[in-house]
């Protein structure tokens, strides 16, 4: 165990420094010339500058230095906690992620229990259900939940509760009601998603034998699908809410910017807006790190869960 | 696949009118096809999806209006008759702005999956096919690739490459390659073991021969559902990203500028952004629907 | 006197097709055992299913009584039949690999069955469980208890199933299938625990099977089925001994164990040298490392075999034997650990595939399913000729003559030869699956269980064209089965495997009809139908 444990914390490192490596490639190496982008996040234009005042620049901005040195200048501060300054807010990176990442976090936490309820239970009502008009609407139910853009679902939910029922506020980020609208946005993506994989995971395990072994015995439906449709349906939701955090992270994206909330999603967008380098690199680095958290988690959890799986080596 | 059309095609010519004949693939498809437009619900989706594509390629035929001819008298008019979807706060048709913005979105969710199509199923037959050392190193970097969420991704590349449709439909289209790289992998490594590949194996057909011929035809159902799936999404993503502001730039209208630029006028004239989006809803949702249709008609 | 069970004129039909069960009447006394043999779409299941209130949704009985336990089923709310469930009727279900809940103890699922039966939670459930266990013959009862079902071995589950099915204290147990998953000789013992269990406590046994023999061996009353209608019932000896209906004489004709031992053919001429001989060879795996443990794994060990041209060589075991081992080293899939691999007097052990390439012509493989041994998107056309087309021998018209010599030789019309697998039956898809192996003019043809997955009367017509083809082509064979009925009326010479070793080697006579080996003698005892076959000769 201890052995896995140690491969896997290590795989999650590897796969996190990929991430950061290749947006870093992105981001400073793609553009033809990272130092105009620099300069114009900062409000300067590169061409008014003097060639003395541009290489000062090119120094500041740590350009000046070889590739390879840049890069691992840049990776050990990050490792530290340090990612350099905003362009654009001329703040230190860090401390804008500190302020902004409880908002971010609180937001996606309540999507994420939105998401694992609303599609648990329609999952789980659909597999119940046996009368087939509406079975068949609630399965449909889900492909309608990811075909509709998450912005959209925003300002369909301001126009319905915030405008039109006035039961919440329409954007801003204070209090407890300011938190619902958006969550439930946020949710309805992922949402769907669980539903749909619990909604297949249900049909193929009621083919299953043990199913029939349990009826056998004389439990009702409600006590089969309980004991043991439910636990073996759900299975395959576990891994899904790991890859769901990339989308719950894009989704905030939308959502914050919708909602005029103060969070990373916001930032996130506001840095692009204006190019502001290290801010987009670090907030791509922190989602990408959540999510291999999110993963290794699910990952050792997973074992508990199923007690098929194990990971010492096993000889069959 | 085309060369194996190609082939199937020589030998249905060169077959002698004996005692048998051979199906076209034609005859084929039509007959899997035909019961599914028998159900209204796959039909219609086909019609919307049909629509936008016309859209796309020749939006005059479906409008008559000029979409970017301003009438200040007409602005914000609710949907009527003469204006189906209403107007902006220019008073352009907002139907037309819809259908024009077609070929924007269309054309760019194209590209993405296109680029999708190629990186994804490249590295995933690849990593399928080759095995071992390779197979390590393509899926540490599609694990790598999927650690970063999608739009971030899309983000990250269009901060470095600069805002427009095509940066825009470029990034979206490496964020799904991941997905499709898993996929085809997945698939692939599925079908080399199933016993009718060894049989090709033993009866002495070369491994080039066996993958185009037994391996990949039998592994691109679920890559080609997944790929359906993802137009829809793609065509959510750009749209996404350019209501953020990173599309193109106006007066010319993707579905997402125009869902944006609707936004502030929201308590007067919630149509404005609320109808495109319902547009873009039916078009996303019946790719989902004939995605799902052709996924349980290939079980 | 009540039956237990009493079916009158029972009709059941699925909502998209056809009748599953025409008309059908059964009763069954209670501590009589009755078995119902059928081939696959005769009815049986759908007709346990019915029996067991737990008929699919697009199942519906359409006319008849079913009473059990004075209680009929056909009007039956769901409530009165969940009572009977468990408590009257008890299942033990087909594939024990399956049928019990993997994330869930053994003991738990036990119990569950226990507190529906009394109502209620009660506190002695721990001990009940742990004697249930002994009754059914599990050792460590305890631990199994604590134990997940993929922890236990194939046999131990299906006796796990049947202390679920004894917990709920039925009057009548179903055993859908009880022989098809296990080994013989697991089976064998199970099934008889099971009958003694049954008989000890006066329960009825309704045993569902496709198998004439087990019926035959076990029960009080046979019923023959076929598509959905009863077409003979009667005691065991009287189905056997005197037919009345063309399919129950079919089926006894069709089943191996009740067949003509093989006429022991042609003497092998000393100056023939044999097509493929296999020299003391071995196999071992590497396996992942443990500590304190050995490493390897020995799949095969020191099989010598000589396989003569228009001889059947069969290979015979029980899972784990090495069979499969064996044979894939054969084809050149593998190579040997050690020893040599002879192939039409060439040593093939170290070939490459690109220098084994030429030699496939001559050496050619049937697969056990034969739905997942033909592409789903070829055409039977392109599967029988793709051999001739990957070598490039024919084209054109060329290759068309060949498919159509081909099929013929496998008795299909050359209308199939525009099918798509799924257009066809199973027994056709093997036959096509021949013709695919025939296309090269092969010398010797592996047979990899290549009837197991068949009906039993497809299975006799399936062995009378290889018996045929062997005549007439002078092919050679190896047989790999587990089914040494199978067998007894194909091969001349017969190898016992068990854990990669030969136990066994001689011709089919002397195998048969004096086994020197205990292992052997238990692997014949343990064919279904010979208690009647032996008693009738």
């Amino acid at each position: 165990m201890s052995r896995y444990l140690i491969g896997r914390v290590g795989q999650a490192l590897l796969v996190l420094w990929g991430a950061y490596s290749i947006t870093y490639f992105i981001l400073y190496l793609l553009p033809g010339d990272t130092l105009s982008i620099m300069l114009s996040a900062s409000g300067m234009e590169a061409d008014s500058l003097s060639v003395e005042d541009l290489a000062k620049a090119r120094a500041y901005y740590g350009l000046d230095k070889g590739l390879f040195e840049q890069y691992f200048d840049l990776l050990l501060g990050a490792l530290r906690g340090d990612f350099g300054q905003s362009l654009s807010l001329n703040r230190p990176v860090a401390d804008l992620l500190a302020e902004r990442l409880p908002q971010t976090l609180s937001l996606a936490g309540l999507a994420i229990v939105l998401s694992l309820l609303g599609g648990i239970g329609l999952a789980y009502l659909t597999a119940y259900l046996r009368w087939q008009p509406l079975k068949k609407t609630l399965a449909r139910l889900p492909s309608l939940g990811f075909s509709v853009p998450v912005f959209w679902m925003g300002l369909l939910l301001i126009q319905v509760f915030a405008f039109g029922l006035g039961w919440f506020p329409a954007t801003g980020s204070k209090g407890v009601e300011s938190l619902v609208l958006p969550a439930i946005t946020l949710a309805i993506p992922s949402a769907a998603v669980y539903a749909q994989v619990l909604q297949r995971s249900f049909q193929g395990v009621w083919r299953e034998s043990y199913i029939a072994t349990a009826y056998a015995k004389g439990l009702s439906r409600g006590q089969v699908q309980a004991r043991h449709g439910f636990k073996n349906a759900a299975l395959p939701i576990l891994t899904l809410i790991g890859l769901q955090v990339g989308n719950t992270v894009s989704g905030a994206v939308l959502v914050e910017t919708i909602f005029a909330r103060s969070g990373i999603g916001r930032l996130a967008q506001e840095a692009v807006l204006r190019q502001d380098i290290p801010v987009v690199l670090a907030i791509v680095s922190v989602s990408a790190a959540a999510f291999v958290l999110v993963n290794l988690l699910v990952d050792l959890l997973y074992p508990w869960f199923d007690p098929r799986i194990t990971h010492t080596p096993k000889v069959s | 696949m085309n060369m194996l059309e190609q082939n199937l095609g020589r030998k249905t010519m060169s077959a002698s009118p004996g005692l048998w004949r051979r199906r076209s693939r034609l005859q084929r498809v039509t007959a899997t096809l035909l019961p599914l437009l028998r159900r209204p619900g796959f039909s219609l989706a086909l019609l919307v999806v049909v629509f936008s594509l016309v859209a796309a390629i020749a939006p005059h035929l479906l409008s008559s209006f000029d979409p970017y001819a301003t009438s200040p008298v007409d602005k914000l008019r609710a949907p009527n008759l003469i204006h189906w979807f209403g107007t902006d706060e220019l008073g352009r048709d907002l139907y037309t702005r819809v259908v024009f913005g077609s070929s924007l979105s269309v054309l760019s969710a194209f590209l993405a999956v296109g680029i999708a199509l190629l990186g994804g199923l490249g590295l995933g037959i690849l990593s399928g096919f080759a095995g071992g050392r390779v197979d390590a190193v393509i899926m540490r970097f599609v694990d790598v690739l999927l650690a970063l969420p999608g739009l971030l991704l899309a983000l990250a590349i269009v901060t470095a490459i600069g805002f427009g449709t095509v940066p825009v439909a470029i990034a979206v289209g490496i964020g799904i390659v991941p997905g499709f790289a898993r996929t085809t992998r997945a698939e692939v490594l599925r079908v080399k073991t199933l016993p009718y590949v060894e049989a090709a194996r033993l009866g002495g057909a070369s491994w080039g021969r066996t993958l185009l011929r037994h391996i990949l035809p039998n592994a691109w159902g679920p890559v080609a559902v997944l790929a359906t799936l993802d137009f829809g999404a793609a065509i959510l993503a750009t749209a996404g990203l350019s209501f953020l502001g990173f599309g193109a730039a106006p007066p010319a209208a993707e579905w997402g500028t125009l869902i944006a630029n609707g936004r502030h006028f929201l308590i007067t004239a919630p149509w404005v952004s609320l109808l495109p989006g319902l547009f873009l809803v039916a078009v996303v949702f019946s790719l989902n629907h004939i995605a799902r249709t052709f996924e349980e008609t290939q079980r | 006197m009540n039956a237990l069970v009493d079916i009158r004129q029972l009709s059941v039909r699925y909502r998209h097709g056809n009748t599953a069960v025409n008309r059908l009447s059964l009763r069954v006394a209670q501590g009589e055992t009755v078995a119902i043999v059928g081939e696959s779409g005769s009815g049986k299941s759908t007709l346990a299913n019915a029996i067991l209130g737990l008929l699919p949704d697009s199942a519906q009985i359409t006319a008849g009584q079913l009473w059990v336990d004075g209680q009929d089923l056909t009007h039956a709310s769901e409530r009165q039949k969940r009572a009977l469930r468990g408590r009257t009727i008890g299942l033990v279900p087909q594939d024990p690999m399956v049928s019990l809940n993997p994330t869930l103890r053994v003991g738990q699922q036990i119990a569950e069955a226990l507190i529906l039966a009394k109502g209620k939670r009660y506190p002695a459930v721990d001990a009940d469980i742990v004697e249930l266990l002994q009754q059914v013959g599990i050792d460590n009862p305890v631990l199994r208890a604590r134990q997940y079902p993929h922890e236990l071995s194939g046999g131990m589950r299906q006796r796990v199933l049947i202390a679920i099915a004894l917990a709920g204290n039925p009057r009548l147990i179903i055993a859908d299938e009880p022989t098809s998953a296990l080994d013989v000789t697991v089976q064998r013992k199970i099934l008889d625990h099971l009958q003694r269990l049954v008989s000890e406590r006066g329960i009825s046994l309704l045993i569902i099977t496709h198998d004439l023999g087990v019926a035959s061996d076990r029960a009080d009353r046979i019923l023959v089925m076929q598509q959905g209608e009863l077409v003979e019932q009667g005691a065991p000896r009287q189905i056997l001994d005197a037919p009345q209906h063309d399919y129950t004489r079919a089926l006894i004709a069709a089943a191996p164990a009740f067949a003509k031992r093989r006429e022991p053919l042609i003497h092998i001429d000393p100056m023939i040298e044999p097509i493929l001989s296999l020299k003391n060879v071995g196999k071992t795996f590497a396996l992942p490392k443990v500590k304190g443990e050995d490493n390897t794994f020995v799949a095969l060990e020191n099989l010598s075999l000589e396989v003569y041209p228009g001889q059947t060589l069969a290979i015979v075991g029980e899972s784990g034997s090495g069979k499969s081992t064996a044979l894939r080293i054969a084809l050149g899939l593998e190579k040997p650990s050690q020893g040599q691999v002879w192939f039409e007097q060439q040593d093939v052990t170290h070939l490459s595939w690109r220098d084994f390439r030429p030699l496939r012509q001559r050496l050619q493989l049937v697969q056990q399913n034969p739905f997942a041994a033909l592409d789903p998107r070829f055409t039977v056309f392109d599967s029988i000729v793709e051999p001739l087309v990957s070598f490039g021998l024919l084209k054109g018209p060329a290759l068309e003559q060949a498919a159509r010599e081909l099929i013929s030789r496998v008795h299909l019309p050359a209308s199939y030869l525009d099918r798509l697998p799924r257009e066809l039956s199973g027994g056709q898809c093997q036959r096509v699956a021949i013709a695919r192996a025939l296309a090269l003019k092969p010398g010797l043809l592996l047979l990899d269980e290549p009837v197991s997955a068949l009906d039993v009367s497809v299975q006799a017509h399936i062995l009378d064209l290889l018996e045929e083809l062997q005549r007439e082509m002078g092919i050679a064979y190896v047989l790999v089965s587990h089914d040494l009925s199978v067998v007894a009326n194909f091969a001349h010479e017969v190898l016992v495997l068990r854990n990669g070793k030969v136990v066994e080697q001689g011709s089919v006579e002397r195998i048969f009809n004096h086994p020197a080996n205990e292992y052997t003698r238990e692997l014949i005892a343990a064919i279904p139908g010979r208690h009647v076959a032996t008693r009738a000769a």
